[in-house]
């Protein structure tokens, strides 16, 4: 008894102290009372938690052995992963999800750390700009999306992009009816409707660097480009490198983008993405068990990729010390 | 709280070289060529969305497109409203927002507190497996939700179409419990010693103590969980399937195939106004609530 108590002992707060001069048992009667109003706060939350979040946790792996038909349950192994597997959709679908998240890494990872950069040595307008690039993100995805997909990507040359290209004298584009320009046309409206919240994340990292190590890289020579290798960049690596995975595993997760702008699979399922995936399995195809399955899959590729890329940044950042 | 303005501080140009002559023309030219190029890119796809609504059928088809609607249609905004039952659906959606504010600022706020300052045996345990939960990717975790709240364990209830399928899970929020946990952890103890000392019950010390010192954190979770009620799409289009309980934006994708695409957009733009409102209204608290909450932990 009096070692399963101990550690609460560790934790108590110091200004509880009092109790202590009074008799032991009393003490041990106090303490369970303590811990009884702890769990009474907790409860709330907790029961949330229990059923809608640790509970699927399970519930997701053990319905992905299972199959449900007709009310009645029942063990089928792997049949479930098979199922998905043979999907003729599911390679297509985890190819232009790694080539969405490649592209999106590639615009929408440096662009937010550029103009981040840019913001960050301004003295004027400041609350401006940052208000300006993170107002997207409070749209409703669904409002954006209507915008790119009916005034955005018209293909034809009353659309706003395709009109701006004509100005230009650019080659004009199919955008969501074409296979090749899916794609990036996916980004370039989930890049404008996210880039905000990056940008404001790598603006406060960049105002704690102290000024002595530009001052210092100054006078060592550095341009400011060399200034933005040696000194900003290093400086800011953690952050960069946590947003890098967070984003990875944010665009992994493409859904509503694809819903909206491609109907779905879009022309010749050049918009399918694992999250449609799921989503089709689970709610047109009758088959919750196989698209449990296929999120037992995306977890583990998921989780995979997150565990291989902490593992590769911790190393690197430990030879550098 | 502090997101900015340490103008003081050397950045990457030192401010010297800004004053001088050469410099203060670059700085001049490039600041505001940034100001205009910025404006054009994300408050001209708006502009574009608010008067591209306004026009005819006709000529937002046609080619090039105009900068002005000719013939503006308000129109086009009343046919969205009254064809997509807007007043239904945004009450609806303002409902679920509200709640979701008050289930979380309750039941998160409590656990916070306890976490934080009454700290039960095990408690840290608990917490454990509460930031557990941010590792796990949305995605994978809706399908076994959703079997879940269409026949609630051991009670065998089903929560489709009524709001608590929204209110509840918003509740299973492991950021809300660490921003509240964090700032609750820098209350000094001292300042609860002497309510304690005064015979204050923990709910007491928790009410006229903690609460009123806490309303900044406490604002930017209400406007995180706002928003984030506001802008979901996924979840409320399964767990809210009938017409009469649809969110916004769902009941927006829904009535977009057979509705003509400039009351749609009209339809959008209506949607958008509540979230615009309410960042212009607390844009200083989201900023300082999205860069503290995400950086110095």
């Amino acid at each position: 008894m009096a070692i399963v108590t101990l550690p609460a002992t560790e934790n108590r707060p110091a200004g509880r102290g009092r109790s202590a001069v009074r008799r032991p048992y009393s003490v041990r009667r106090r303490r369970v009372r303590d811990n009884m109003t702890g769990y009474a706060f907790l409860s709330g939350a907790v029961l949330c938690f229990a059923v809608f979040a640790w509970y699927p946790m399970i519930r997701g792996v053990v319905m992905s052995f299972q199959r449900t038909r007709r009310g009645e349950t029942r063990w089928v192994g792997w049949d479930n992963y098979e199922r998905i597997v043979n999907d003729p959709g599911f390679w297509t679908a985890w190819k232009n999800t790694l080539y969405f998240s490649l592209l999106a890494l590639v615009v929408g990872y440096a662009v937010p750390f550029v103009v981040a950069i840019v913001f960050n040595e301004f003295r004027h307008a400041r609350g401006y700009l940052r208000a300006l690039v993170y107002l997207p993100v409070m749209l409703p995805p669904a409002s954006a999306l209507f915008l790119f997909k009916y005034y955005a990507y018209d293909p034809s040359d009353a659309g706003l992009f395709n009109a701006v290209l004509k100005a230009l004298h650019l080659p004009t584009s199919q955008w969501m009816q074409s296979t090749t320009m899916t794609m990036p046309a996916m980004v370039i409206a989930s890049t404008w409707m996210n880039m905000g919240g990056a940008v404001l994340i790598y603006l406060a990292a960049l105002q704690s660097i102290p000024g002595d190590l530009y001052e210092a890289a100054e006078l060592d020579g550095a341009g400011i480009l060399g200034r933005v290798r040696h000194v900003t960049i290093p400086q800011t690596r953690l952050i960069l490198s946590l947003m890098a995975m967070l984003q990875v595993v944010a665009t992994m997760q493409l859904f509503v983008e694809p819903l909206i702008l491609a109907n779905g699979a879009g022309t010749q399922d050049a918009a399918l993405t694992v999250a449609y995936l799921i989503y089709q399995h689970g709610f047109f195809q009758n088959d919750l068990n196989g698209a449990a399955a296929l999120g037992v899959i995306m977890l583990l590729v998921l989780g995979g990729f997150s565990a291989v890329y902490v593992r590769l940044f911790s190393t690197q950042d430990g030879r550098g010390r | 709280m502090m997101a900015g303005d340490h103008v003081e501080t050397r950045t990457l140009v030192s401010r010297a070289q800004l004053a001088s002559g050469r410099g203060r023309v670059l700085y001049w030219v490039v600041l505001v060529t940034v100001i205009l190029v910025f404006t054009a890119v994300f408050i001209g796809p708006l502009y574009w969305m608010v008067t591209g609504a306004l026009k005819s059928g006709q000529e937002i088809a046609q080619a090039p497109p105009t900068l002005f609607p000719r013939d503006p249609r308000p129109r086009n905004y009343s046919d969205a409203w009254e064809r997509l039952n807007l007043a239904k659906l945004l009450f609806n959606t303002f409902y679920y927002a509200i709640g979701a504010v008050l289930f979380q600022l309750v039941l998160d706020t409590a656990a916070a507190y306890a976490l934080s300052k009454l700290r039960p045996a095990l408690g840290n345990v608990i917490l454990g497996l509460m930031l557990s939960t941010l590792m796990i990717p949305a995605m994978v975790l809706i399908i076994p939700q959703y079997v879940t709240v269409i026949d609630l364990p051991i009670v065998h209830v089903s929560l489709l179409d009524s709001p608590f399928a929204i209110w509840l899970p918003t509740v299973a929020n492991a950021f809300n419990i660490f921003l509240l946990k964090r700032f609750f952890d820098s209350i000094p103890e001292d300042l609860l010693a002497a309510a304690i000392v005064d015979g204050a019950s923990p709910l007491r010390t928790l009410w006229s103590i903690i609460l009123p010192i806490s309303r900044p954190i406490l604002g930017v979770v209400s406007i995180f969980a706002v928003t984030a009620v506001w802008k979901d799409f996924l979840w409320p289009k399964l767990v809210m399937p009938s017409p009469e309980t649809r969110t916004v934006s769902v009941g927006i994708y829904a009535f977009s195939g057979g509705t003509p695409m400039n009351v749609v957009v009209a339809a959008a733009v209506i949607a958008a106004i509540p979230t615009i409102v309410v960042f212009l209204v607390f844009q200083r608290n989201i900023m300082s609530g999205l860069t503290t909450g995400s950086l110095k932990g």
